[in-house]
């Protein structure tokens, strides 16, 4: 301040206080933007930030694998396969049941021993009237895969009968892509040894074959935001007891919303 | 100015002093006894602890101890009785991974079961795998991609879904930035880290384009019945605060062969694993037969993290 020559006008005496007073003069409109801004940035960070994330308590909920037990609760992806860990000479494909929608339901030929079978296409009634085909239904129908006389059976195409433990031969006659990515371990889910004894599923174990298309899932909850970290809480913590967190892990929200907020503030640094 | 040497002279008048102080010597004769006695008393465990040496720098029987220590560890925070592992890389196995977009519906089983098998801290949340949600119409772009969708039901019809874990690359930026090499790639590929010897400055997470590195800012919160206990030294043992973790391809899972638990979880198989140095193995069927790519290629870190379209 004492390089300023002029002083502002002031005399020789008081020159600091004339200089001061006189920017001070020009600095208030300044002070009084800035403050301004500063007032409207603060108020979005601490109204808009936490309000905008749309959840507001469903963000902040630290959900853990406990809170899914349906999903975690059991583990047996080993259970058969323990002695093929380095595979060996033969492999060992271990393959489920066939998913029978009831156990009492098969074999067919207990109910159908006795009942003349019917060749023409219809509508059925009395028994399996829950199944929906919507598989091709327009020009498919039960016998095109369920054979006529052994109901125990499927067949081919040719004619050649096919246990239901071997379906996907069946499943092969048109999807013959997905059939050869399924048998050389592409398609489909393998658990097991990577090396070694694995599990197979069958295509109807994902598929049902009367409605193939794989069944939505709810997904598990997003991961807590950043920013809500510090105040994030285990759901066991947060949810009163008498909600259910593995009932009702989420609330259904509106995807827009969240999607369009998430582009705003970013995943961050954790998104790649 | 040169220091005097021995005693100062004395004034006048002024009495010598024999003190009954402790000569310089002396004291530190006594520190150097106090603190080997001290160690000699500690258990081996904790010496180890202390003198935590790098881990490829310790031989056999100091892995040993190592792994007894981990054991001792947990046992005392989560009363629980742990195994822990070292097992060392296969030879001929070299680990890659695939993962179908075409299946994928972005339901975050994978998620929650790497949490569970590998004991990342339930809060505050740690997750080795990001699901994003990005547009069919858009394609892969991260800019606008979502990890924070909250559907009723998955796959939503106008979106895919693309989960981002460690990419293991061959080429790995994280390895080369650590100033004190506590990570490193193993011969199997999987990139690793020293757990002990991580001193927490994150320089590999800024390293990282996948964002697949994650700090522990907090002592980490695993439930003790939560705790999975088939550990390994540098896989899903809990991390302590202050240090950088990540996913191993569940190493502690797939030294003994068995596939990672994403995998295993995986309701639709998007997720394939195994050897790419058997010409057999379902990766090497893939990268044969499929059209694969990786995850920003132009920054050649080489990921053996492969994905690809399935249909």
């Amino acid at each position: 301040m004492e390089h300023d020559p002029k002083g502002a006008g002031g005399g020789p005496g008081e020159p600091q206080e004339e200089f001061s007073i006189a920017h001070s003069n020009a600095l208030i409109p300044l002070l009084v933007v800035f403050s301004l801004i500063v007032g409207v940035v603060l108020a979005s960070i601490i109204f808009a930030g936490p309000a905008g994330h749309g959840e507001g308590m469903a963000d902040k909920r630290a959900y853990t694998p406990k809170d899914f037990v349906e999903v975690f609760g059991k583990d047996e992806a080993l259970v058969g396969l323990e002695d093929g860990a380095d595979g060996g000479p033969h492999k060992l494909f271990m393959v489920p049941r066939p998913p029978f929608t009831s156990d009492s339901i098969f074999p067919c030929m207990d109910c159908h021993e006795t009942m003349d079978p019917n060749p023409t296409r219809r509508k059925l009634v009395d028994e399996h009237d829950t199944i929906v085909l919507t598989h091709d239904s327009e020009h498919r129908w039960c016998l095109d895969c369920h054979d006529l006389k052994d109901r125990n059976m499927l067949h081919l195409s040719s004619g050649e009968l096919v246990d239901f433990t071997e379906s996907y031969r069946l499943c092969g006659q048109c999807h013959g892509t997905q059939y050869r990515d399924w048998r050389s371990g592409i398609h489909g889910k393998r658990t097991g040894y990577w090396a070694g004894a694995k599990r197979y599923l069958l295509c109807v174990h994902c598929h049902n074959p009367h409605s193939p298309r794989f069944a939505p899932l709810t997904p598990l909850p997003a991961p807590v935001r950043p920013q809500l970290l510090r105040e994030s809480h285990l759901a066991s913590a947060v949810a009163a007891p008498a909600v259910a967190p593995a009932k009702e892990p989420m609330k259904p929200t509106d995807d827009k919303a969240a999607h369009g907020d998430s582009t705003g503030h970013g995943a961050g640094k954790e998104t790649p | 100015m040169s220091c005097p040497t021995g005693p100062l002279p004395l004034e006048p008048g002024e009495e010598t002093v024999t003190p009954e102080e402790l000569s310089r010597r002396d004291f530190l004769t006594g520190v150097g006894l106090a603190a080997a006695g001290y160690l000699a008393a500690c258990t081996p465990e904790a010496r180890e602890a202390y003198f935590a040496k790098h881990f490829l720098e310790l031989n056999a029987e100091e892995v040993q101890l190592r792994m007894a220590r981990l054991k001792e560890d947990h046992k005392t925070r989560y009363h629980r009785e742990v195994t822990v592992s070292a097992a060392p890389p296969k030879p001929g196995v070299e680990f890659g991974y695939a993962l179908d977009l075409s299946r994928c519906i972005g339901c975050r089983r994978c998620v929650y079961a790497c949490v569970k098998e590998n004991n990342q801290s339930r809060d505050p949340q740690v997750q080795w795998i990001r699901v994003l949600e990005m547009e069919k119409k858009g394609g892969i772009d991260f800019e606008a991609a979502n990890p924070y969708y909250a559907h009723e039901k998955v796959p939503d019809p106008d979106h895919f879904y693309l989960p981002v874990a460690c990419q293991q690359c061959r080429n790995p930026p994280c390895t080369r930035v650590c100033p004190v090499g506590a990570t490193w790639q193993e011969a199997d590929g999987i990139v690793v880290i020293d757990y002990d010897w991580c001193i927490g400055c994150r320089c590999c997470m800024a390293a990282c384009p996948y964002g697949a590195r994650h700090f522990n800012w907090a002592d980490p919160v695993v439930p003790a019945d939560e705790l999975n206990t088939n550990l390994h030294v540098l896989g899903n043992r809990v991390r302590p605060r202050g240090v950088v973790e990540k996913c191993t391809f569940c190493i502690q899972r797939v030294r003994e062969g068995r596939y990672p638990a994403c995998v295993e979880i995986c309701p639709v198989g998007a997720r394939k694993f195994g050897n790419l140095l058997d010409t057999e193995s379902e990766i090497s069927r893939i990268l044969r037969e499929k059209r694969v790519f990786v995850l920003k290629a132009e920054l050649k870190t080489e990921p053996k993290f492969y994905y690809f379209y399935g249909i």
